[in-house]
């Protein structure tokens, strides 16, 4: 069984402006290292190599190729790509994966085609076997479970944020420099970078335990306020319908669904949100689903283990003014 | 101005979505065939481009079955000048790397300034096609646009990253991905159903595009699928007052706070 797991698996890790390294971190080496040697490779602007290497090593990267180039703030993609290919031809790894946010998805595409190399999207989880790794995937809002795997050469993986439970335990990293000069491919410039505004202490959406939304029902940005009570009497993230985000009650990274973000949370609360089939696709694979909604027709009865009919708005204060006499 | 958009044919989402669990292909029986929303909105893009700037043509392709000339009008009725339809047997199940090198043969073979797809699928979830066709042909991609501004000579616009957002340039020939934050698509009226009639949509086979759907390359497959079971209603009660207490309790007991 051991010498089926030693292989070097090469994981992306994408890095902040402000050089930390994304959540994703953590879950990517976490899977590599269910199936073998978690290698990692940073490509960030100069100075901030050294200590995301070392964190990477704490989230148990075996091995880190570290390379530090300006171009990262102004060159889209590119220069991570020629870095990663670079790293791919150093280790010889028997797979590589990639977070699957937007960076990540730009690279892992131009990456599986430079490389000539299969790719599997969206994965929750990898394993390995004697045929190979075997990719699985979610889909369809959670109805089907699917494994994958390549045909040969080396499967180059995204793995859904917030999708993989898996996490390594830490190591005392060799740290590498990743020499290399972009290859110069035509590439969209970026112009400027715009950070949001300071973010809050709430847990973020993606492998959030607890998740509280709110939808159309909410009525206005100003009632959201509501929801983020019971969200933080609960230590939840918050999340919203479509509807409520094209509203503008909530920015649009707080969308729950099929074309937002997929949460499987041990428990969801979803008030004044109608429970529309796209919606479900996002949230259905929770483990306690909690509605709230005045319409005893809402289709998000039908998938609730605790359903109220009523008025978020009398129901809701009481509910949090009852958690938190619990609490004391 | 040469524009192509790349549309899809989806199981449209406002029914439960099939797979077979012998091929792990969708039931193409259990659902509408839809155009996908988010290829609605790139042909949105794409004709209200086209309406301010006369000399635009707008091409919609797609890799699709049999039945898909039928979306296809349906982008045409609102406003894209011309179709271009890729269909073979050997695309049934086509993996990412086989659609990528078709969609990039035949935007190729229509010339085009600009490429505009959707940033992701609702029925592949993949999110990777536009990148991977940027690769393909050379070009720049600029994906997940929130905003977009089209010039003779550049695109620009906003995307959402980690901690912010960014402003992005590119110069043409690229290609763009577009999130749902763009329009919803206009209706298309009766004046361009008509004209919709008359516009041509050009089908061609892999062979046509000298495309070897068997050559040495590595493939993804699904190996394995198994429908989850259904979940089912809970207790459900009806608020006389205390709805909000019985709900606490339902959570404390179950451990949930
Ligand atoms: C391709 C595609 C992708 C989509 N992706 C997503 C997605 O990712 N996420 C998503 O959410 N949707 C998505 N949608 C949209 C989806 O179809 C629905 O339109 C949307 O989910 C509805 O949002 P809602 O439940 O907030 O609003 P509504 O459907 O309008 O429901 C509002 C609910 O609030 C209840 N309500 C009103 N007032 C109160 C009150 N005071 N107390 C209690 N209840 C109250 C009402 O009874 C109603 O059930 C997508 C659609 C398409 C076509
Ligand atoms: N079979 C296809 N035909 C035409 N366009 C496609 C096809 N598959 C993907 N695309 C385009 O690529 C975008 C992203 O798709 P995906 O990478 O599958 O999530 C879609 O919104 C389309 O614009």
């Amino acid at each position: 069984m051991t010498e089926l797991t030693i292989d070097p698996i090469l994981v992306l890790l994408d890095v902040s402006s402000t050089g930390e390294l994304a959540t994703s971190a953590a879950e990517l080496l976490g899977a590599a290292a269910r199936i073998g040697t978690p290698v990692a490779v940073i490509i960030t602007r100069p100075g901030h190599g050294q200590d995301a290497a070392m964190a990477a090593g704490v989230q148990g990267a075996q091995r880190v190729l570290v390379a530090e180039t300006p171009e990262v703030d102004s060159v889209l993609a590119a220069h991570i790509v020629d870095g990663l290919v670079l790293a791919y031809e150093r280790v010889n790894p028997s797979a590589v994966l990639i977070s699957n946010s937007i960076e990540g998805r730009d690279v892992a595409g131009r990456f599986a085609v430079r490389t000539q190399n299969a790719l599997a999207v969206d994965a929750v989880g990898v394993d390995c076997d004697d045929e190979g790794i075997i990719v699985h995937h979610s889909v369809y809002g959670g109805a089907y479970d699917v494994d994958s795997a390549v045909t040969f050469g080396t499967p180059v993986v995204t793995i859904r944020e917030g999708g993989v439970e898996d996490r390594a335990a830490a190591a005392n990293p060799i740290i590498e420099s990743l020499e290399y000069v972009g290859t110069g491919r035509r590439a969209a410039t970026i112009v400027s970078f715009a950070p949001e505004p300071a973010k809050s202490s709430r847990p973020s959406l993606r492998g959030a335990t607890r998740v509280v939304a709110g939808g159309r029902g909410v009525g206005s940005a100003e009632d959201f306020a509501l929801v983020e009570q019971l969200a933080d009497v609960l230590g939840a993230a918050v999340g919203a319908s479509r509807v409520a985000v094209d509203s503008g009650y909530v920015p649009h990274s707080y969308q729950v669904g099929q074309t937002g973000v997929s949460v499987s949370p041990q428990l969801y609360i979803a008030l004044g949100i109608s429970g529309a089939i796209q919606h479900r696709a996002g949230m259905q694979t929770a483990k306690t689903i909690v509605a709230i909604n005045k319409d005893p027709e809402a289709l998000i009865f039908e998938i609730a283990d605790f359903g109220v009919v009523g008025d978020l708005f009398t129901v809701v204060p009481q509910l949090v003014s009852a958690l938190i006499a619990t609490k004391d | 101005m040469k524009i192509v958009v790349l549309v899809k044919e989806v199981p449209d989402t406002y029914a439960e979505r099939r797979l077979n669990l012998e091929t792990g292909l969708a039931d193409r029986e259990a659902n509408d065939r839809v155009l996908d929303e988010i290829g609605e909105r790139a042909v949105e893009v794409a004709v209200s481009y086209a309406e301010s700037h006369p000399d635009t043509e707008v091409t919609v392709l797609t890799i699709g079955p049999q039945a898909v000339p039928t979306s296809l009008r349906k982008a045409l009725a609102m406003g894209a000048t011309s179709g271009f339809h890729v269909l073979d047997d050997a695309l049934r199940g086509a993996d990412l790397t086989l659609t990528a090198e078709a969609l990039a043969k035949a935007a190729e073979r229509i010339g085009f300034d600009l490429i505009i797809a959707g940033d992701v699928s609702t029925d592949g979830n993949a999110g990777v096609i536009p990148a991977m066709l940027a690769e393909r042909l050379g070009i720049a991609h600029a994906t997940a646009l929130n905003s977009l501004e089209i010039s003779e000579t550049d695109i620009g616009g906003e995307r959402e990253t980690s901690g912010g957002t960014i402003t992005l340039t590119a110069s043409l020939p690229a290609i763009v991905s577009i999130t749902e934050r763009h329009p919803d698509a206009r209706f298309p009226g009766f004046k361009g159903i008509m004209a919709s009639k008359k516009k041509s949509i050009v089908t061609v086979d892999l062979a046509d595009l000298n495309i070897d759907s068997d050559a040495d390359l590595p493939r993804s497959i699904v190996v394995a699928v198994s429908a989850r079971p259904a979940r089912s209603a809970g207790l459900k009660i009806v608020d006389e007052g205390n709805a909000g207490q019985q709900l606490a309790e339902y959570l404390v007991q179950n451990r949930l706070v």
